[in-house]
């Protein structure tokens, strides 16, 4: 009965001293709008579409995002200008469906589309949370510095014809018998 | 207007005073809370998070005053102002420093235990009014636990009393000019603290309205102002009891001369308030039946052999 109590007693006046101690401890909270907390570049946030180092649109508007996409909120229309290059006529993301998965960034075949640490994406009228492609284009390469689909790709366009992409052998001649 | 004990002056301030100071708690609990939990807690409101209290005021005024339809609506309404009234009152006859004070009764420290047990009427028909199973429970609980906690809180207090020869608060703190009752009683007070809090159910003792297990308890059906006396009531409550420790174990308002009394009164009892929130942060809740059967079986005998030998010292010097 006295262990009993003694245990009780010291283990209560322990914990009490335990949990006060943790007055001199510097508090964990990040005062988020005055600090900025830190967000891990590979953090999936706002996605945005990325340009080729040449400065053109990398989207091939292939459409791979918007079926991976669990809550479809791609849509895009796939247009071609003279050149023979393929790119989206309008390319939109509702972001107030978008569940920031990344799973369109997965799909991608040209590094177009990619997720940003960015996640300041409160509005107040819920239609301004539908992205078209000028908002969603930037300037600059993304996360991949010199990839350049045309360029490694065997699709010919204006002025780099089959077999002239980097790395890709000539067209066989499937007419010749020669080796 | 003079200043002495019941004046008029004396009464308002004082009301207002022990109102404000309990809406307060809500910021201090809080901030103290998260304090001892890393973290910062209410910070954005005015200076420190001050105003925290008037945002939570305005928002509990504005609030929807519901009464289901299946409550016993003359209960269910009187219930709230019952806990406040009771607590309130027995504020006036704490002593809080010489000349400040409501009413020098020679019954004190009956008058409060007296006014504890009519809060306990105030949860028992808010769970019997509010016609729901979770403040059914809530309020069953309630009541017996503070109907049991009152018993050895009484006995526990009756060494003090026995010292100090009086039932007077006032008197008792005079009685403690050569040394604090803390000493003599250091078993009468670890009762009254621990009666104190199941008295006024705050954690660990909070069992008639745990959360985890029947909701709010005997205020499950309560909102806007009614819910918002209850929550006031408690902290009401929680400064009871800490003025009341200071008063019957720590010397009242006594202590050096540099400070005023009302001063050190204030101090005193701040203290006991900040202890009281960190057993909240610290100590989990007993079970039910734990929490019974360490009242009867070793609270109740220990605060009785506290008062056997406290006699039987008094009687033998």
């Amino acid at each position: 009965m006295l262990k009993l109590i003694q245990d009780t007693l010291t283990s209560q006046i322990q914990t009490l001293w335990l949990v006060f101690k943790h007055a001199f401890v510097k508090a964990d909270t990040v005062q988020y709008p005055e600090e900025a907390p830190y967000m891990s570049p590979r953090w999936r946030g706002r996605i945005i579409l990325s340009r080729d180092p040449d400065g053109e649109e990398r989207c091939v508007a292939c459409n791979l995002c918007a079926c991976a996409c669990p809550v479809d909120c791609i849509a895009l229309q796939k247009a071609e200008d003279d050149d023979g290059r393929w790119y989206p006529e309008f390319f939109r993301i509702n972001f107030s469906r978008c569940i920031m998965c990344g799973f369109c960034e997965e799909a991608c075949p040209t590094n177009a589309i990619q997720l940003t640490p960015d996640f300041e994406m409160a509005e107040y009228v819920r239609q301004d949370m539908v992205w078209e492609k000028e908002d969603l284009l930037i300037n600059g390469t993304g996360k991949y510095h010199d990839y350049n689909f045309y360029r490694v790709a065997g699709k010919s366009i204006k002025g780099k014809d089959k077999g002239e992409a980097l790395n890709e052998a000539g067209p066989v001649n499937v007419r010749s018998l020669l080796p | 207007m003079n200043w002495e004990v019941g004046s008029g002056l004396n009464i308002g301030v004082i009301l207002l005073t022990v109102i404000i100071v309990a809406a307060m708690l809500i910021w201090v609990e809080r901030r103290l809370l998260s304090l001892w939990q890393e973290r910062l807690g209410p910070n954005r409101v005015g200076p420190f998070g001050l105003l925290q209290v008037v945002a939570d005021m305005i928002k509990i005024f504005t609030k929807e005053d519901w009464v289901p339809p299946f409550a016993d609506k003359f209960s269910f309404v009187l219930a709230p102002a019952i806990i406040m009234v009771a607590i309130l009152l027995s504020f006036a006859v704490v002593p809080f420093a010489p000349g400040v004070g409501v009413i020098d009764s020679n019954i004190g420290v009956l008058f409060v235990l007296a006014m504890a047990s009519i809060g306990a009427y105030s949860v028992m028909l808010a769970g019997l009014s509010s016609d729901n199973k979770y403040a059914l429970l809530g309020s069953l609980r309630a009541a017996a636990q503070m109907i049991s906690y009152e018993v050895f809180m009484g006995v526990s207090l009756l060494g003090v009393v026995a010292l100090s020869g009086s039932f007077n608060l006032r008197e008792i703190v005079l009685a403690q000019a050569d040394g604090w009752y803390v000493i003599p009683q250091f078993v009468g007070f670890i009762i009254f603290l621990i009666a104190g809090i199941a008295e006024s159910h705050r954690l660990p003792f909070d069992i008639p309205e745990a959360e985890q297990e029947i909701c709010a308890g005997y205020h499950t059906e309560y909102s806007g102002m009614k819910f918002g006396m209850f929550f006031v009531g408690e902290y009401l409550g929680l400064v009871l009891i800490s003025s009341l420790i200071t008063v019957l174990f720590f010397g009242g308002w006594m202590g050096p001369e540099f400070l005023p009394p009302i001063i050190w009164f204030v101090i005193k009892s701040s203290l006991f308030i900040a202890f009281f929130i960190l057993l909240r942060a610290a100590i989990p809740r007993p079970r039910y039946d734990q929490l019974m059967s360490y009242g009867w079986l070793f609270l109740l005998p220990l605060s009785l052999l506290n008062l056997l030998v406290t006699g039987a010292i008094i009687l033998s010097t």
